[in-house]
């Protein structure tokens, strides 16, 4: 699974002349609605960790659906590795959605292989990936369960390992954490961390817990409301080898209270300072 | 929205079934001894006169004739309840459309179609089937409809994500996602297909366990009457169980 | 124009197109008289008849007949349902029987009925409500069921007497899905007296139907098919609005 990692001593991803995800004037706007998102100028460094923020409704779920090639933007370019996205999510992509999407009639193992065997990749290697990822996510005394019999965390983990096994480039998570409680999130994010590390493969997060955000990324990026737009992109600085424990970092108060102070502003609009919230 | 039945009867103890069953026979011979020979037969004499029919050619002839009645609604009503089902639920707006007006023929009394059915197909099995079809086609359609339009949608989009095609996403996730409320579908097709077919032999048929029970009632014949009631209850008892166990088994596992 | 309305007037022109197209079947001769007459006669039929008054008693017969069933089967549907639910030991003990019940085709009791209460209305009464009392039954431990919990704590929060939590709290909030009950009990208190009245019976539309097949008159049997498929299907759809109007204002309803 390990694969060399590409970065400089103070965890810093090392700087790549084309972005790994580019998005450029990107809106998004549904018909007879307001718009909904942008627009969008963001770059992603391959190998970065980077965490989306914002007040509720500001088009973060939206924002994903369009970088994946989940949905298409009503205007601008989206490019993935240089090449273009829209319509079709791209090879190399995973994505974690915000709710359970653990196939019910499947097993825990037979959803993680579910990929994989679609592709045509021979038994043998499809058994030692699987058994690699169960291994990885904790899942081993888990394999002949079925969802229904897991908590939420666990199905989460599962959907998580469903992607993993692919080997993506790019993970998107939508707020994968949301329906947890605090403590499994806070594990669950020491995880992400690991997985990313294992994987070298760029992370885009999508959030609404400023800490977590804080704690888990390379950079963060803080989304205006509706219609989203970036008004900043916070970087963090901290070392590629990191966890939960970051948290009593001094400089991890003044990260949060830098997303609190654009947010809070934000966040009073969405609940309705202009009428326009959810 | 229409639900499977047993959708509140939780699973009782064989203990409780057993109870269950015995009261309902003291309330049977209850019956009888209030009503007395005229009007039906005590349960002993019940199964007596049932296993002697049951020795009969002829009896087994009529059983014959609903079996195969049965058969053949059943087969049509599945294949075209499904087939109905799956383009209205796939397809939004017909579904839509359709959803209402099938809704409105499953709470109506279907008897009122016999006579044009006996119109169009004449007095045989062709009119027996028919009855039968139109019993269960509906809950079939509807169970199937109503699957596919409440497929969570996160595993459509899961699909995509991983980049199945179109016949892919169907084979693999779609149809799995649908199965159990189309077999719960299924086994309520299964229960109004019977009925249906009885009825129309009840109504207008010479052959047929249905025919018999009337027949029995205007011949004068209690036990005959009472005999094929119970085996046609125990029938549709056994046959529900058994699927209601292949269900557990095999689709609605874990739940 | 808005989806719904796309919707229903999609509908409303299958449905007039499908009886356009019965109509010019039946009036070119392509569909023989013998089998099917004009929608348009069957209406000018039923118009008669309905005028002419020898409908009356039949319809009498059988409205009395269903609002017996359905009175009876809503009143022992909710004692029933409020029994179970707060029993669970009875609840235990009909399991069996409810898991099995809709299998049974119980319509075949009805010749035995006949032979036991004679051939009037009572087996039909009977008929009526062998399906309408589960229905009741169930839909009211449906609704009691979903009284959340929080709610009977607020009351209780409240100081809300037993009495005043009833009328208050689940009533109010079991509502919609009684109504579903006496939604259902009305279907099958028609299916199940119609079909009754058709095989055995002496009087009512069912039997009229029926009769008027026997005799070959194939204008009023069309007639009454039109009458009652009319009309069970307005009061249905009325009742089914209605619910979907109560279930709307559901708190937390899924």
């Amino acid at each position: 699974m390990a694969v060399a990692a590409i970065s400089t001593q103070d965890g810093t991803p090392a700087s790549d002349p084309a972005p790994h995800v580019g998005l450029r004037g990107v809106t998004r706007v549904y018909p007879g609605k307001l718009a909904a998102l942008g627009p969008i100028d963001l770059d992603l460094v391959k190998g970065e960790f980077f965490s989306v923020v914002g007040p509720s409704g500001c088009g973060k779920s939206t924002l994903l659906d369009v970088l994946s090639g989940l949905g298409r933007p009503t205007a601008g370019s989206v490019t993935f590795e240089g090449r273009p996205v829209s319509g079709t999510v791209p090879d190399g992509v995973g994505i974690v959605f915000q709710e359970d999407a653990s196939f019910p009639w499947l097993t825990v193992h037979s959803n993680i292989a579910f990929g994989l065997r679609r592709v045509g990749i021979d038994a043998a290697e499809v058994e030692r990936r699987v058994d690699d990822v169960l291994g990885f996510m904790g899942l081993r005394d888990f394999a002949n369960a079925y969802p229904a019999q897991l908590s939420g965390g666990m199905r989460q983990r599962v959907c998580i390992a469903r992607t993993l096994v692919m080997r993506p480039r790019l993970i998107l998570l939508d707020e994968p954490f949301g329906a947890l409680d605090q403590q499994t999130r806070l594990l669950m994010g020491d995880e992400l961390l690991r997985l990313w590390r294992e994987t070298n493969a760029t992370v885009l997060l999508i959030t609404h817990a400023l800490d977590e955000a804080a704690m888990l990324s390379d950079r963060i990026g803080v989304m205006s409301a509706r219609p989203g737009r970036f008004l900043e992109c916070v970087p963090t600085h901290w070392p590629r080898e990191r966890d939960s424990r970051i948290v009593s970092d001094p400089a991890f108060g003044h990260v949060t209270a830098r997303l609190w102070s654009h947010l809070r502003a934000e966040s009073l609009k969405a609940i309705g300072g202009t009428g326009v919230g959810r | 929205m229409i639900e499977a039945p047993e959708h509140h009867a939780r699973r009782g103890s064989a203990l409780d079934a057993m109870v269950t069953v015995v009261v309902l026979l003291a309330l049977w011979q209850g019956v009888y001894g209030y009503v007395g020979d005229a009007a039906i037969a005590p349960p002993l004499t019940a199964v007596q006169h049932l296993a002697a029919m049951l020795a009969t050619a002829s009896f087994w002839d009529h059983i014959m004739a609903t079996l195969t009645a049965f058969a053949g609604a059943l087969a049509l009503a599945a294949v075209l309840g499904t087939l109905l089902g799956l383009v209205f639920g796939i397809r939004r707006f017909a579904g839509d459309v359709a959803e209402p007006v099938l809704a409105g023929l499953y709470s109506v009394p279907k008897v009122t179609l016999y006579p044009m059915i006996l119109l169009m197909f004449g007095l045989g099995m062709g009119a027996k089937v028919a009855f039968g079809l139109i019993h269960g086609v509906i809950p079939i359609t509807l169970f199937t409809l109503s699957a596919v339009k409440a497929i969570n949608p996160v595993l459509l989009r899961t699909a995509r994500a991983l980049r199945l095609s179109q016949f892919e996403t169907i084979r693999t996730v779609l149809a799995p996602a649908v199965l159990p409320e189309m077999v719960t579908g299924l086994r309520v097709g299964f229960s109004l297909t019977l009925l249906g077919v009885l009825i129309g032999e009840m109504f207008a048929s010479q052959k047929g366990l249905g025919f018999l029970i009337v027949n029995g009632l205007s011949l004068h014949n209690v036990k005959q009457t009472t005999a094929v009631i119970l085996m046609v209850v125990l029938l549709a008892i056994a046959a529900n169980g058994s699927l209601l166990w292949l269900d557990r088994r095999l689709v609605h596992r874990g739940e | 124009m808005t989806r719904q309305r796309a919707v229903t007037l999609t509908r409303l022109a299958w449905l007039l197109g499908a009886i356009a197209v019965l109509e010019a079947l039946c009036r070119s001769g392509m569909i023989s008289p013998l089998s099917l007459i004009p929608p348009s006669e069957m209406a000018v039929a039923l118009g008669g008849m309905l005028w002419s008054g020898e409908m009356t008693a039949d319809m009498i017969q059988t409205f009395s007949t269903v609002a017996i069933a359905l009175t009876l089967s809503i009143v022992i549907g909710l004692v029933l349902g409020v029994a179970v639910h707060a029993l669970p030991r009875l609840s235990r003990g009909l399991d069996p029987l409810l898991a099995s019940y809709y299998s049974i085709p119980t319509f075949v009791f009805y010749p035995l009925f006949v032979a036991i209460f004679g051939l009037n209305t009572i087996p039909l009464i009977v008929l009526g409500m062998a399906f309408g009392v589960p229905a009741m039954m169930m839909s009211t431990m449906n609704g009691l069921d979903r009284i959340p919990r929080v709610l009977l704590r607020t009351a209780k929060a409240h100081h809300l007497g037993r009495i005043r939590t009833v009328a208050l709290i689940v009533l109010p909030c079991a509502v919609p899905y009684l109504f579903t009950g006496v939604k259902l009990a009305l279907a099958y208190a028609f299916i199940g007296i119609i079909a009754g009245e058709f095989i055995l019976a002496s009087g009512g539309l069912g039997h009229a139907i029926a009769y008027a097949y026997d005799g070959f008159d194939s204008r009023t049997m069309y007639a009454l098919m039109l009458f009652v498929l009319g009309l069970v299907t307005a009061l249905n759809m009325t009742l089914h609005a209605w619910e979907g109007r109560l279930m709307r204002r559901r708190i937390g309803h899924d």
